[in-house]
């Protein structure tokens, strides 16, 4: 190893798990000062290749240089020693403990610990990396992206020179997400490396220097980012060519199957989180929903399948009033609903259950007696792995051994195989890969040929122009316009989004 | 040299079995060191102990009375617990199943036996239900924690049947002592194969809470609504009367247990007529799993080492402690078990390792 300008080499990587191989003879080499894009498609073997750099899984056969030396890594602590820290997708924090106290927690050894001199420390290092984190704010008093921030600023404060960030965008909003990217440039002029592990493709085009494309289990190509582009990227991802453009279906119908009129709502504060919304949805007809994270889309979405109290308003369904009725009234008259949480498993899964009795869930209302019956759902497991391409290893297995990606098909399969008439989905490809994105569009697409109306909530507003037929941008809880997705651009819904009414309602 | 404790990914069934079977051996071999201490010959205690409870017609009919109480006690807090709502008051749902067919049973004790026992044991599930009702509707109305209300309506209860005991139904014939009077024929359950039919409710309400959890849309309800509100919610599970039902049923089948000790066993009411039964069902709902079928067994093996531990204690002379003591083993190490079911302990050392990759 006498190229000094290598931070990281990982070589031959091999990890299983029971039968399946994670990563199969895998290499990696990191440059000093450099941002290093591992991108591939869930289930490639990022995060697991990942784990072993920081010490969570140890590789079954390799080896690991840090800095031009082999490095035993067994634990996060070990890991640290070298040099290596991971922001992991879901923080590592304790709410009730200010941004000082989540630092110095479980770091520091002896009795007491001086404040005063940690807390210079940590000036002069924000001060270094352009971090911004108030040291004696609470957390729970911290949005997602200032959570983020600490949680660099805490493994950097541990020694870390080598950062890796899993999917570190997923939960950021596109303002939160520059910032971001502002403290990753600074980083590099910090001398240190970044890895980021990310399946945004505009994202690593914008960020990276490297790109190393892994694809199940095995690396494919490290490749400069000037000598590459997001076509070639993505098919070297997927293994085959591919077509990155979303498909919009014509629509068929022009019967209004679905009413909101004045539909208002407060939160246990007494804020009003929807305001006087009204729109139409007309049969086989996607229906876009647009705004900045936290507009009321949630309340939204909970609101029109019974679950979040209605101040009031209507929500008519084929010309009867559902406001006030229970969840299952909705859901037996063909509503589905499902939203995909930051965490993804926060609504409509159950962890510790497999997928027979997860998708039970939505089916047993509908059977007769009082006894379920199992079999029909688990026939409808098999069919659902087999046409979303769901990877398990079985249909007894519980869901929360599947990954991510994996657990979202489940929860999206079942929702369309209960042939709703109305769907509602938020958020379906939040974290997903373009590939599997591509697919649930497909999916969507073919729902609406059937003739069901979907109401489409996203953050990407490339899906949403491609897939939709109207975009309704919400502000605030508000409506600021429903615009037509053919005519509509980026800038005006953004414009919406902040806030300005759009005058020229399409439709 | 460093030791970490890791968090193991889910284990196999024969796993499982494995830890569980080291678990016993691991106790009987700590026990064994203290038997010893006591200069008894631990292989003579332990399979005395067997003898104790198994050795003949006699002993096995009073292992099967000491199971009964149990096992259906930890299949009643066993519905509460799938739902995670921490029910420890059985003891209560006990007393007062047994106070309300208490009361059938001194006032209608002219009415024929089957008539009079089928009241009974309504009126016990109902004594049970009504104190498994009132946290249930503390919890869903006001959101109180049905730890401390369940736990408090124990004493409530008790000092209840205190009250009659030395007041209202005090025998008068029983010359001044505070005992309530025994009950008539008609009210006591009769026997079958040597044992009150106690035995035979044991097993029908093993298997009935067996598809009630494993094959009933109530139950799934239940389960549900244990792991996740919000989805409960999502999937259209009505949470009021999901609960209210889950502890019309725990405090119900607890009643009967209630219901079954003071006509079978006991053949009154006395305010020892748990036997405590209702906390160590605590401790067999788990081991066992929340599983009926696995609670049978559970339940079956606790009685053989309370039977067994009380039988030695006659025939070596050991004291009540020190059989207590090995009951507490064999708990802490069957209990402690489930550590290495989810956890493995791994140990740094440099040179072990060292050792072992130059032996590759």
């Amino acid at each position: 190893m006498a190229d000094r300008s290598v931070h990281v080499a990982m070589k031959n990587i091999t990890k299983t798990f029971g039968s399946v191989i994670a990563t199969d003879h895998m290499n990696l080499e990191v440059e000093k000062g450099e941002i290093h894009a591992l991108l591939g498609e869930n289930g490639a073997g990022k995060s697991t290749l990942m784990n072993m750099l920081s010490g969570i899984y140890i590789p079954d056969s390799g080896q690991i240089f840090i800095d031009g030396r082999e490095t035993r890594v067994t634990s996060p602590r070990d890991a640290l020693k070298a040099g290596v820290g991971m922001i992991h997708q879901h923080f590592k924090l304790v709410e009730v403990l200010t941004s000082l106290e989540n630092i110095l927690l479980g770091y520091k050894t002896g009795l007491f610990v001086k404040k005063k001199d940690q807390k210079v420390k940590l000036q002069r290092l924000m001060e270094r990396f352009q971090l911004d984190v108030d040291l004696d704010r609470y957390v729970y008093d911290m949005s997602v992206g200032e959570k983020q921030t600490l949680e660099i600023l805490k493994t950097l404060y541990r020694g870390a020179r080598i950062l890796i960030l899993d999917e570190p965008t997923a939960v950021l909003t596109p303002q939160e997400t520059l910032k971001l990217f502002k403290i990753m440039r600074r980083m590099k002029e910090q001398d240190c490396s970044v890895i980021f592990i990310s399946h945004k493709m505009n994202e690593v085009m914008e960020i990276a220097d490297r790109i190393t494309v892994l694809r199940k289990g095995q690396t494919i190509a490290t490749l400069k980012k000037e000598s590459t582009n997001p076509q070639e990227l993505t098919e070297l991802m997927v293994g085959r060519p591919v077509d990155l453009s979303i498909k919009r279906v014509p629509r068929v119908s022009d019967k209004v199957v679905f009413q909101v009129k004045h539909l208002t709502a407060e939160n246990e504060e007494k804020v009003e989180v929807l305001k006087d919304i009204s729109f139409n949805m007309v049969q086989g007809e996607i229906l876009g929903v647009a705004g900045i994270a936290g507009s009321g889309q949630k309340e939204l979405c909970e609101a029109l399948a019974g679950l979040y109290p209605i101040k009031k308003g209507e929500i008519l369904f084929k010309g009867e009033d559902l406001a006030g009725k229970s969840p299952k009234e909705f859901i037996t008259r063909g509503i589905s609903m499902s939203f995909i949480p930051e965490d993804r498993l926060g609504m409509g899964l159950v962890a510790n259950m497999d997928m027979v009795d997860n998708i039970l869930l939505k089916q047993y209302h509908h059977s007769k007696g009082i006894g379920v019956k199992r079999k029909p759902a688990a026939a409808k497991a098999r069919e659902i792995i087999k046409k979303l391409e769901i990877h398990t290893p079985g249909i007894r297995e519980p869901i929360k051994n599947l990954s991510g990606g994996n657990i979202q098909k489940v929860l999206l399969g079942r929702e369309l195989d209960s042939h709703p008439e109305l769907l509602i989905t938020a958020y379906p490809v939040r974290g997903l890969d373009i590939n599997t994105c591509l697919k649930i569009y497909d999916i969507l697409n073919e729902e609406k040929k059937k003739g069901v109306a979907i109401l489409y909530i996203a953050e990407d507003l490339d899906s949403l122009l491609g897939l939709c037929d109207r975009i309704m941008v919400i502000s605030n809880g508000e409506i600021t316009g429903i615009v037509d997705a053919r005519q509509a651009t980026k800038e005006q819904l953004g414009l919406m989004m902040l806030g300005n009414k759009e005058v020229d309602h399409a439709v | 040299m460093q030791f970490r404790i890791v968090k193991k990914a889910e284990i196999g069934k024969k796993k499982r079995a494995l830890i569980f079977l080291g678990s016993i051996f691991a106790a009987l071999f700590v026990s064994g060191l203290f038997l010893a201490f006591l200069k008894l010959n631990p292989f003579q205690v332990y399979i005395a102990m067997l003898q104790g409870s198994l050795g003949s017609a006699y002993r096995i009919e009073q292992t099967i009375i000491y199971a009964i109480p149990l096992l259906i006690t930890s299949l009643g807090v066993a519905i509460a617990f799938k739902m995670k709502f921490w029910n420890i008051g059985a003891e209560g749902q006990i007393l007062m199943g047994a106070f309300l067919a208490s009361y059938f049973a001194l006032n209608y004790s002219h009415l024929p036996r089957p008539l009079l026992l089928l009241i009974m044991f309504l009126a016990g599930f109902v004594g049970g239900a009504l104190w498994g009702i009132i946290p249930a509707l503390f919890k869903t109305k006001w959101g109180t924690n049905e730890t401390i209300i369940t736990l408090m309506m124990n004493y409530v209860a008790l000092k209840w049947v205190v009250y009659l005991q030395y007041g209202p139904w005090k025998d008068p014939n029983a010359s001044g002592f505070p005992r309530i009077a025994n009950f008539a024929e008609s009210a006591v359950l009769p026997e079958l194969m040597g044992v009150h039919v106690g035995w035979i409710i044991a097993v029908l309400l093993t298997i009935l809470v067996y598809f009630f959890l494993n094959k009933s849309k109530k139950g799934f309800e239940i389960a549900v609504l244990g792991e996740s509100v919000n989805t409960a919610r999502y999937a259209g599970v009505n949470i009021f009367s999901t609960v209210v039902l889950a502890m019309v049923l725990s405090g119900g089948i607890c009643g009967i247990v209630g219901f079954i000790e003071a006509s079978a066993v006991e053949q009154t009411l006395t305010k020892d007529i748990t036997g405590g039964v209702g906390f160590t069902a605590i401790i067999t709902a788990w081991l066992g799993a929340l599983k009926p079928q696995w609670i049978v067994l559970a339940s079956t093996l606790f009685a053989i080492l309370i039977q067994g531990s009380s039988y030695i204690q006659s025939a070596f002379g050991v004291s009540t402690y020190s059989a207590q003591l090995l009951e507490a083993i064999v708990l802490f190490f069957v209990l402690g078990s489930d550590f290495f079911t989810r956890y493995k302990l791994i140990i740094d050392c440099p040179i072990l390792s060292r050792i072992k990759e130059s032996g590759k």
